[in-house]
């Protein structure tokens, strides 16, 4: 059951992916939670849809019109190779902007509940100790929040290195580029390679449920979980 | 006293809508009191910069802070001020010095100085410095909170109601820690409450509030006497005098406290020479006689004349007095009161019986006999 060269590959390229996708949503899912939870703006509604919409989407729907809005006459392919990027299908940068686009309620919704949680007391009481906005986030929200961004990051990551569907469609199945851990077992299976595919499946059922177990474990014990 | 504190606020919303036009004492406790819902938490939090009031105009010592026709509006963590909130509010994620040290941080300053010290001291919260306030009782958690605001050396202490959130056992707790801010701060406090036992024991200055509006403002005396005023009509109806005590009479058990206009004895009060205390009378102790009666076992007899007549919600009667100047019987010594305290003619209040009323023949104008049964000591 030892993994091929091509399983490794296909591991460290999961990894790449999804600690790229991770991290670039905590850097924009963070101000678009922070302003879904205290935004009063009739576009909320439109946004938090927008953002939640991958829960419900099936995946390949999703990745089929990212593949169409990317291609070389779609409005995203033409701003790329205007930009000079070229196009972003079949690359790892495209396998990278449709995971964080797959992946972005898992990180937005964890993160805008905390933000809500955390309510206007804390905030209005750092302002009434000089605390600029910005200061009070870094300050007071953030740290309030830890919990909110630890379950953020994880499920963020673990949503990202479990797609399947957009990246078969977006990324194809190119060795070393955008050939990650789930379409590799795919493959194996197809060549009733079981053994091989049970290496990598047990190993990201073991990997899935060993996060999942220090989430929640910690969660119990972190006194942050109970600030309401 | 010298009124340099100017809060004029409009603010409408559907339900709700202040309009405000104040001249506030820049010394003392000055109470927001009334219902819930009158809006005084509203003006509380308009002058914190909490509240965005839309017309508004706002000055505290000379500084603006809102001037709406300048579209001038100083955001909260700009403006000098300390807020302590009903529920203590602490940060949860920092230890009680963190707390402490949250805002001196941000105005370039630490705990060690001198000042800091004396606020630790004055709430008794030196023991607590490690602790989470998660770990802290109600009182403690708010006496921290009103420490936290005071470190900043601030112009103006807002605060809004910081005993209502605590059961009857922790405001004890707490009050004397307030008597004690009130009568070392120099700063002046806006006090929010809607407990008649808090303007008793801490007001200097009240402004009462209904539907938004301002009812009456002025001395805590001079407006506790008002009998045009729901708080006259309350059966505790009571007047409260800042007194000097002058004199213990050890053989008696007596103290004799001095007081704008005339001098009280009272069961003996361990307390020095020259201390300020707060008095409280209440309308039901005070009764009237036509002439000075020497065969009573009452020893607090004074001249006054009666300056209003009013019905109670009872049917029964209140009189409002003022007390003339004939009333010292020993020399009293320079008068140790503070300029809010002095200035101004004595109140009393008084509940009698319509039956006493008609057969005394009681007239605004007349000059009647005041006696006093009973007085409570409120700090």
């Amino acid at each position: 059951m030892a993994l091929s060269p091509e399983d490794l590959s296909a591991l460290w390229l999961t990894l790449k992916v999804a600690s790229l996708t991770t991290a670039i949503l905590l850097l924009i899912g963070t101000p678009l939670a922070w302003w879904l939870a205290c935004t009063s703006s009739k576009w909320k509604g439109f946004c938090s849809a927008l953002v939640a919409l991958p829960i419900v989407l099936p995946p390949s729907v999703l990745g089929f019109y990212l593949l169409i809005l990317m291609s070389p006459n779609g409005i995203v392919g033409k701003l790329t190779q205007q930009l000079g990027i070229g196009t972003l299908p079949f690359t790892f940068a495209g396998l990278v902007v449709a995971s964080v686009l797959y992946s972005m309620p898992f990180v937005v919704q964890p993160l805008q509940n905390t933000f809500s949680s955390i309510g206007n007391a804390p905030l209005e009481a750092a302002a009434t100790l000089r605390a600029s906005p910005l200061n009070t986030f870094f300050s007071v929200v953030m740290p309030l929040s830890r919990s909110g961004f630890l379950t953020a990051a994880i499920l963020g990551f673990t949503h990202t290195v479990g797609e399947f569907g957009v990246v078969l469609m977006v990324g194809g199945n190119i060795p070393d580029k955008t050939r990650v851990v789930s379409v590799q077992i795919y493959n194996h299976v197809e060549a009733l390679e079981y053994s091989a595919a049970h290496g990598l499946a047990g190993g990201l059922l073991v990997f899935s449920f060993v996060i999942l177990l220090l989430l929640y474990s910690t969660q119990k014990n972190n006194p942050m979980a109970q600030i309401k | 006293m010298i009124e340099n504190i100017i809060a004029q606020f409009q603010l409408n919303y559907s339900a709700f809508q202040l309009d405000v036009d104040l001249r506030l004492p820049n010394s003392g406790v000055t109470v927001l009191f009334g219902e819930s819902g009158s809006g005084k938490t509203t003006l509380l939090r308009c002058i914190a910069g909490l509240q965005h009031a839309e017309n508004g105009y706002l000055e505290i010592n000379g500084k603006v802070w809102q001037d709406s026709a300048k579209n001038l509006f100083l955001p909260t963590h700009k403006r000098n001020l300390g807020y302590v909130f009903q529920e203590a509010n602490l940060f949860a994620h920092l230890t009680v010095l963190g707390n402490l040290e949250y805002g001196l941080k941000r105005i370039a300053q630490n705990s060690k100085s001198e000042h800091f010290k004396q606020v630790i001291e004055l709430l008794g919260i030196e023991h607590l410095m490690k602790r989470m306030p998660e770990r802290l009782s109600g009182g403690e958690k708010q006496r921290v909170a009103i420490a936290r605001a005071l470190v900043l050396n601030p112009e103006i202490l807002l605060m809004d109601e910081p005993l209502a959130a605590l059961d009857a056992k922790r405001k004890q707790e707490i009050l004397p820690f307030l008597t004690r801010l009130h009568n070392e701060l120099k700063i002046p406090v806006l006090y929010v409450t809607h407990s008649q036992q808090e303007v008793a024991q801490l007001a200097d200055y009240l402004v009462l509030l209904e539907k938004g509006k301002v009812q009456a403002a002025g001395l805590l005396a001079e407006t506790l006497s008002r009998l045009d005023l729901p708080q006259a009509q309350e059966r505790e109806a009571a007047s409260v005098w800042q007194v000097t005590v002058v004199e213990h009479e050890a053989d008696y058990h007596l103290t004799r406290v001095a007081f704008a206009g005339g001098e009280l004895s009272l069961p003996a009060i361990n307390a020095a020479l020259g201390t300020s205390l707060r008095l409280q009378i209440h309308a039901r102790d005070v009764s009237i006689t036509l002439e000075k009666s020497n065969a009573t076992s009452i020893l607090n007899i004074l001249s006054a004349v009666i300056t209003a007549i009013a019905d109670d919600a009872n049917g029964q009667i209140l009189v409002q007095l003022r007390l003339t100047k004939n009333n010292v019987m020993s020399v009293m010594t320079a008068s140790p009161l503070k300029d809010w305290q002095s200035c101004g003619e004595t109140k009393l209040l008084a509940h009698i019986t319509r039956k006493s009323a008609h057969l005394l023949n009681l007239q605004v104008g007349m000059a009647v006999y005041v006696q006093i049964k009973g007085t409570s000591i409120l700090n």
